[in-house]
């Protein structure tokens, strides 16, 4: 039995039943390195998705007309919902160290912990709110989708239903795009100037493209079955299914170089500048500040709140 | 038995009195609820809790929803299109209580937001208040649509009480000292701008002549009875009397109003008459 037997047969053990297509649980014996892995991805992912609602926020109570006003409501809801069911599944992991959700949001604020370079780009426009919607969710459900297969069950369930709500929200986005596209002059520029200013952070979202090998990272991460692709298969996915539709809605792409192989069908594409990605993670991008600082307030700020209801959870 | 006859919005459309009526109390239910739910949808990532903010999300949404079904009830009255009616009426027609218009707190959402969390709570609970009465009137009401509307509407805002009447609760129960005196101040804020809420800008008696909102007259002293029943059970006595000001059941607003409207109606005013 596993139980029994020597450190190293326990770790032999727990990877052949990954090899197995088994699906671990929380309650599960794991690896310290696996528990390390996924709670750094999961953390990220949970609070990328807390900072993640702040860019679309801003355009919440400005949003149009009263339809979108619902409809981007229920949206922003909808990824601080995810950041929720996120933020337990990392602190389910991280009991055995006797660290939870404030822990996350600590890292959060000192920036141990980063968040997605998309969130920390600026969002002038109403446009710029319909280009996350569209193409920002597009590119997480194309990410998300991989983690489907993810070996650590308790992710995995939580991205089934992330991904499903993800579905909508590219729907929203690509509504608000049409109706900008079909729109007046004005209407249209804004969207064309949205896309151009987003168009390099899109091709961020996926990290840097994997030169002759792998990081220790994603190879771990592999081995555990907790991601499947690397960062180029995700990126070519993206464009395979986005570049001909952005085209279509008569919007231009700012890469004259972008095109697709007829035979291989791989993309090329002008690669954005990887040293501005390093400092956007790193929270020098445009809005990173401001936005850690508008949290990082009013989080401090609702301590007493939160102080009322952990003191008396029923758990 | 005699029982009152109902009408539709398009009967109601022809008979001037009955027409009044109508226009008056949807624009009062929409405007309250739209500049409401705008202040819901400030807090939207910026909540104290994470659960909060699903919950605030979720509240937004109905406001505003509301807000949707009453302006849409008036523009088929032919007064014109729903989001133009939320947009671009000037502060001055608008006739939301001045309560409701109060900033959150100091700053903005997107600067600097020091929002008051009791202050929002003992606010909303206020309004939550105010609309149910009016619903449950309106239950009754001649026009057809606005009872039907006030049905399906009266089992949201039972939502929206409980959430407030639980969170005052917890304030008191739950926090220190420090938290029941944020409790206080808010009830005390709260009611110092609190005249014009359950308040019809003097039209309680067309209002219950037509039978749009049987019992107007009434509902004032049944408001402050179901507040004063809750705050004095759990021993926070509310300050007596409140501040009369502005009324903006008449179209009296504070500088607080504009600010917003101009914030919600930015992007719908940058061109008039487009699709969005
Ligand atoms: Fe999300
Ligand atoms: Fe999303």
């Amino acid at each position: 039995m596993a139980q029994t037997a020597a450190i190293g047969d326990r770790d032999a053990y727990f990877l052949e039943r990954l090899d197995r297509g088994d699906r671990i649980e929380a309650e599960d014996w794991m690896p310290e390195d696996y528990r390390q892995q996924l709670v750094r991805l999961i953390a990220m992912h949970a609070v990328s998705e807390i900072m993640g609602a702040l860019p679309e926020k801003e355009w919440v109570p400005r949003a149009p007309t009263l339809y979108r006003k619902l409809a981007i409501t229920a949206k922003v809801q909808d990824e601080v919902g995810h950041g929720q069911l996120l933020i337990r599944v990392a602190e389910d992991l991280m009991r055995p160290w006797g660290k939870g959700r404030e822990d996350i949001m600590a890292d959060l604020f000192s920036g141990r912990l980063k968040y997605h370079n998309v969130f920390h780009m600026a969002t002038p426009t109403w446009a710029d709110a319909g280009i996350i919607g569209w193409l920002v969710d597009g590119a997480a459900v194309i990410t998300q989708g991989m983690s489907l297969s993810c070996s650590y069950a308790p992710y995995a369930r939580a991205l089934g239903r992330i991904v499903e709500e993800e579905g909508f929200h590219i729907q929203h986005g690509e509504s608000i795009c049409m109706a900008l596209a079909e729109g007046t002059p004005t209407q249209r520029t804004m969207l064309q100037d949205a896309l151009t200013r987003w168009w390099p952070a899109l091709l961020m979202f996926f990290g840097p493209p994997e030169k002759s090998q792998l990081s220790t990272h994603q190879l771990r991460n592999m081995r555990y079955r907790i991601r499947s692709k690397t960062n180029e298969e995700l990126r070519q996915r993206f464009f395979t299914k986005y570049v001909r539709r952005i085209w279509s809605l008569g919007l231009t792409i700012p890469d004259a170089t972008l095109a697709q192989d007829g035979v291989t069908k791989v993309w090329t594409y002008q690669q954005p500048d990887w040293d501005e990605f390093r400092q956007i993670v790193m929270n020098h991008g445009p809005r990173s500040r401001a936005r850690l600082d508008l949290r990082a307030t009013t989080y401090q700020e609702g301590t007493w709140v939160r102080r009322m209801i952990a003191h008396h959870s029923p758990a | 038995m005699a029982r009152t006859e109902r009408r539709s919005i398009q009967e109601i459309k022809d008979v001037p009195d009955l027409r009044v009526a109508t226009q008056a109390v949807l624009f009062q239910l929409a405007d309250d609820d739209m500049v409401i739910g705008f202040r819901d949808q400030e807090w939207l990532g910026l909540a104290p809790h994470i659960e909060e903010d699903v919950a605030f999300g979720s509240i937004a949404q109905e406001e505003i929803g509301h807000a949707a079904h009453y302006y849409e009830l008036l523009s088929q009255l032919d007064l014109g299109s729903r989001d133009d009616l939320a947009s671009l009426r000037p502060a001055e027609e608008r006739r939301n209580s001045v309560l409701l218009e109060r900033p959150n707190g100091l700053g903005t959402y997107l600067e600097s937001p020091h929002f008051d969390w009791a202050f929002t709570i003992m606010r909303h609970y206020f309004h939550d208040v105010w609309e149910m009465r009016c619903l449950g009137a309106l239950t009754q009401s001649a026009a057809i649509e606005l009872g039907l509307a006030a049905d399906k509407i009266l089992a949201e805002k039972r939502y929206h009480r409980a959430h407030q009447e639980l969170w005052i609760k917890t304030m008191l129960d739950r926090g220190d000292e420090q938290s029941q005196e944020r409790v206080k101040k808010a009830l005390a804020d709260t009611n110092e701008w609190a005249a014009d809420l359950p308040d019809f800008g003097g039209q309680e008696c067309l209002f219950e002549e037509t039978r749009i909102v049987p019992g107007a007259s009434t509902l004032s002293t049944s408001f402050w009875q179901e507040i004063d029943a809750f705050t004095g059970a759990l021993g926070l006595p509310r300050p007596s009397g409140t501040v009369t000001r502005l009324n903006g059941r008449r179209g009296q607003h504070t500088p607080a109003l504009q600010e917003a409207l101009e914030v919600w109606s930015e992007v719908y005013r940058l061109e008039p008459g487009a699709q969005w």
